[in-house]
């Protein structure tokens, strides 16, 4: 489903990523942890070309999506993601949050994108909110809202870019208990994250990364349980 | 000496015609000069966001230019030199002074939008393209219309900046307020109240506007303000 290979990323002249090869089946769940500054986020918003891509491929079902004859806008259409600050749009209620891009892109008429929008919104449990306005509501709220707007473009993969990082604990699991539920539902999903609990208990794999490469990946249990990189038991003595 | 009797308020009078004329010139030049740079300066701001050099630079390039050198000698170079050489003739003070009003304001009113269009926090525009959105259906459905209601304050700056700077068209003869003072002070040799008079008309004029961008920015902030709109509607 996605497929990386040899991923290099530059900022001017520092090296965030220094090659990079993955691939990730349909319904996996791969969770990326590692220290601040390691790439792992850069490397998320290289599944979607929010950053360029310096050297390498990023395939997303087969399509090499950093070719230039390649229309990313459908790519991305296909690929939700969820961000660390939730990034609503403040001056559309939450409804029209997330009917806005099925009705731009998919040509859904305002009616059908309302239904969708309301389904979703009762899947993560807001549909009462779908008046409000985004800053009328918690930072799980939105969080919550951020996630069904980007289901309502019924996307095959979803990147989670630090999706509880920015919230009070007492609303981080409101947000994992909706990505759960649609990690059993089978969805294909990328999550970067520093939830260790979330990471060992719904992830298929999980991904080490440190100094812009892939230090250690593997089945939870095995690099929380058995660590056999240096750097990742320093890391997870650290966090865990 | 009798203060009633220093001014001689009936030379206004006299020419009371000539004055509204002239004020209805200076509404048209900052009207059609001010609709005219918006639009233009909405291109202007669009393109110094762009990434793409071939059109930053040259966005950047006028506007620098045009705030960087007086509207006085852009109006005589427009009157006297340009429009003459591209039409061959001189085509009249009022295609001079709207076309200077328009290409002047438009770099100012560039850099407002481009404030306000930076101003929008990046990750509105990273949620817009991750949904699969272009550019231009984020920037009209997501980027302007918050940027708008922020620039409304300093749009109605540049309005009043150029109602007053209109007053320069008198260099081209433009036969707007300010010119027909410069005609009532030269035909009577008094400058007192003419000129008291010009001041007091662009007074009322600036007041009249303030108090107009005062009630859409209210307008605006109610529309803005999710509590009033829809309230209790909940399903």
């Amino acid at each position: 489903m996605i497929k990386v290979e040899n991923l290099h990323k530059y900022f001017d002249k520092l090296e965030v990523l220094k090659g990079i090869d993955y691939e990730i089946q349909q319904s996996e769940v791969v969770c990326v942890i590692g220290p601040s500054g390691s790439g792992k986020s850069t490397f998320l918003r290289c599944l979607n070309m929010l950053e360029e891509v310096t050297d390498g491929a990023v395939y997303i079902d087969g399509v090499k999506i950093n070719d230039p004859k390649t229309n990313i806008n459908e790519i991305r259409a296909e690929v939700g993601m969820v961000f660390q600050q939730f990034n609503l749009f403040p001056h559309m209620s939450v409804l029209d949050n997330i009917t806005m891009a099925p009705m731009q892109i998919r040509k859904l008429n305002k009616k059908d994108a309302e239904a969708l929008a309301l389904e979703l919104l009762d899947k993560v449990g807001l549909r009462t909110k779908a008046y409000s306005y985004p800053q009328q509501l918690s930072g799980g709220q939105q969080q919550r809202v951020a996630i069904a707007r980007a289901l309502a473009m019924k996307p095959k993969i979803m990147l989670f870019d630090e999706p509880t990082s920015a919230l009070d604990p007492e609303m981080v699991n409101e947000v994992l208990d909706v990505m759960k539920q649609l990690a059993k539902e089978g969805m294909t999903m990328v999550v970067v994250t520093h939830e260790m609990g979330f990471a060992r208990e719904m992830g298929d794999r999980v991904l080490f990364m440190d100094g812009g490469y892939i230090v250690e990946e593997g089945h939870p249990d095995q690099v929380f349980g058995n660590p056999q990189n240096e750097r990742t038991k320093a890391f997870l003595g650290k966090v865990l | 000496m009798d203060f009633l009797d220093f001014f001689r308020w009936d030379i206004i009078w006299n020419y009371r015609e000539m004055y509204l004329q002239g004020i209805l010139a200076t509404i048209i030049l900052t009207l059609s000069g001010y609709v005219g740079g918006v639009i233009f300066g909405l291109f202007l701001g669009l393109g110094q966001v762009s990434k793409n050099k071939l059109i930053y630079l040259p966005c950047k390039i006028y506007v620098d230019i045009f705030r960087g050198t007086p509207m006085l000698v852009q109006l005589l170079l427009i009157h006297l030199a340009l429009i003459p050489t591209i039409f061959g003739s001189s085509q009249g003070w009022w295609v001079s002074g709207i076309l200077g009003l328009i290409l002047n304001s438009a770099a100012y009113n560039a850099e407002i939008f481009r404030a306000g269009i930076q101003s929008i926090d990046k990750g509105q525009m990273e949620a817009a393209r991750s949904l699969g959105l272009t550019n231009g259906q984020a920037m009209r459905k997501v980027i302007l219309p918050q940027a708008f209601r922020r620039m409304i304050p300093p749009l109605g700056n540049e309005f009043i900046a150029l109602l007053k700077d209109s007053s320069l068209v008198t260099i081209i003869a433009g036969a707007e307020i300010l010119y027909v003072s410069k005609v009532v002070a030269g035909t009577y040799q008094r400058f007192w109240e003419p000129y008291l008079f010009a001041a007091f008309l662009y007074l009322v004029l600036t007041y009249a506007v303030t108090k107009l961008i005062a009630f859409i920015e209210k307008r605006v902030s109610i529309e803005y303000n999710p509590r009033k709109k829809r309230e209790g509607r909940v399903e």
